[in-house]
């Protein structure tokens, strides 16, 4: 890999060299690396890109790094990534993709990560997005996340988009068991004339089932946001998305949530908030002695930290 | 030394014309001493408060600090310049830790030991709180210690207070009182703090009624204080209602 692919490689997964435990890593359109444990296989899929990351059951305290990095200009490409993780596990799950793009032409992956978690275990997903390069082209990015969580499963997801992509569509989907739990957390920041989309399906069908849905956006100059969740209580179980949108300059961010009870027992609740800047935060911080953008600079990171 | 020389500030008023919240004041802080504003609701003091920190502009008037013109110095280059300010309802923030904030105010070369000790001398058991965000999962009394404590940590030649006893709990009041004193026997901060409690006039060096938008008053408490108190008496009297100076 090069300094361009290192530095993607940095800035979506933390990495400074290869991680321990599994990890595939994707530049430019093939597999470059690879690694497998014991317990955690992974093999490339023969009808189409894209690997299946297979979890024994009972692996505990691993991790799997599957980062994609795209450098060349104008590639584009379509990616299936699917994770088996067994009964009674406990492990991470690092994704994540970073466009260089310094031509002209537009630079896009697409990627559907499908998610069969077994029962009683726990997975950690993070997945960051972002993009560089001073090229005219665009920095596109679709993922699509498909979750099934069994019997009391739990998958936490934390998904960052803070810098560089030009136009992402982002959309999670899930079905939860039994006693299974969901969180995810959901940081975006768009800036220049960037759209993103982003969505989520989530069907509560198991008994004592339950999901917090949070995201925290900030849209600067002209770019635009759409915020859409369908939180669906089919069973006792209890719902919750929250979205907090900061607009700054021409921006514009809209939030249509949905939530529909088809059951008595579930309890759902949807809580939106988008606006500027409190001006009283500002002049707290100037107090402090920040100026006026350094305080601007401080409300925003720590509402996306 | 702080001085407010002819400060006048108007407001737009319901029928065109100006209101006038603050009316020709002069008025002159000495270093070192702490001195309670006090006076009814929608006198002016708040306004007064925010016209020093540089959140309000004077209509026209001046504000001298340490001999040096400050009146169109923003609110960043007052702080620098050695005012803190105390907000009578602090602000919320999602995603700022109290231990950020508290940085903020002291520094970035603050050691954690010193955030902890800013907290306790508030009330405040400093593992608790320091991770936690300042949003509304805190209580307003929480709010009101913690913006405390910032002023504190900014330990700056002159400390404004908008009334610091607003929305405290009568456990955090006690500790308030002591954390006044303590600033004002350090010797290093000037107070000015806007309040209707008597026990907090009661240790002021000196107390200024503003009425009006007009100075009402201005002496030592053995002056002021029985004449505040004997006007309460008489609403005492003349409505039964338990009143605050």
């Amino acid at each position: 890999m090069d300094e361009i692919q290192k530095n993607l490689l940095e800035q979506v997964a933390g990495l400074h060299e290869m991680p321990t435990g599994a990890y595939n890593i994707r530049a430019d359109g093939k597999s470059v690396d690879r690694a497998t444990t014991a317990h955690i296989d992974i093999v490339s899929k023969d009808d189409r890109q894209g690997i299946d990351i297979v979890i024994k059951p009972g692996t505990k305290n691993e991790s799997v790094h599957i980062p994609v990095v795209l450098s060349e200009s104008g590639l584009t490409e379509m990616v299936y990534n699917d994770f088996y993780v067994g009964d009674d596990c406990d492990v991470t799950i690092v994704a994540g993709c970073g466009i260089h793009n310094g031509g002209s032409e537009d630079s896009r992956h697409d990627g559907v990560h499908s998610f069969y978690i077994g029962k009683n275990s726990h997975v950690k997903y993070v997945e960051k997005h972002y993009g560089s390069g001073d090229g005219k082209g665009g920095r596109i990015m679709n993922p699509e996340t498909v979750v099934e969580l069994g019997e009391n499963s739990f998958l936490e997801m934390e998904t960052v988009q803070i810098k560089g992509v030009d136009s992402t569509k982002r959309s999670t989907s899930a079905k939860l068991g039994n006693g299974a739990r969901l969180i995810v957390t959901e940081k975006l920041m768009t800036h220049g004339s960037q759209t993103a989309e982003t969505s989520f399906q989530v069907d509560l069908d198991g008994e004592g089932s339950s999901a917090n849905i949070i995201s925290r956006s900030v849209a600067r100059d002209d770019s635009t946001q759409m915020f859409l969740s369908k939180i669906n209580g089919n069973n006792r179980c209890a719902g919750h998305s929250e979205c907090d949108g900061i607009i700054m300059d021409n921006a514009k961010i809209s939030a249509v949530p949905e939530i529909t009870a088809n059951h008595l027992d579930a309890q759902l609740i949807h809580e939106a908030a988008i606006g500027k800047i409190a001006g009283e935060q500002i002049t707290k911080l100037m107090t402090l002695g920040l100026t006026e953008e350094e305080a601007e600079a401080q409300i925003v990171n720590g509402f996306l930290k | 030394m702080l001085e407010l020389q002819n400060l006048s500030f108007q407001v737009p008023g319901d029928d065109r014309d100006q209101k006038e919240i603050i009316r020709d004041i002069n008025l002159t802080f000495e270093d070192h001493t702490f001195i309670a504003i006090t006076g009814p609701n929608g006198g002016g003091k708040s306004t007064l408060a925010r016209l020093i920190m540089g959140i309000e502009r004077p209509t026209s008037g001046r504000i001298l600090f340490n001999g040096k013109d400050i009146t169109d110095l923003d609110i960043t280059e007052r702080a620098k310049a050695g005012i803190s300010f105390a907000f009578q309802q602090p602000v919320r923030f999602k995603g700022i830790k109290v231990k950020d904030l508290i940085t903020l105010a002291a520094g970035s070369q603050v050691k954690l030991p010193n955030v902890c000790d800013y907290l306790s001398r508030v009330g405040l058991c400093a593992r608790d709180y320091i991770n936690r965000d300042v949003d509304a999962s805190l209580s307003g009394g929480e709010l009101k210690r913690i913006e405390i404590a910032t002023i504190i940590a900014r330990n700056t030649p002159l400390a404004v207070f908008d009334e610091p006893e607003a929305g405290i709990d009568l456990w955090s009041f006690q500790n308030l009182i002591r954390v006044f004193e303590e600033m004002h026997q350090s010797r290093e901060n000037s107070l000015i703090i806007i309040s209707h409690q008597e026990r907090i006039l009661n240790i002021a060096d000196e107390i200024i009624v503003l009425a009006g938008g007009t100075v009402q008053a201005r002496g030592r408490k053995s002056e002021i204080l029985p004449e505040l108190l004997r006007g309460t008496e008489s609403c005492q009297r003349a409505y039964g209602a338990d009143m605050q100076i």
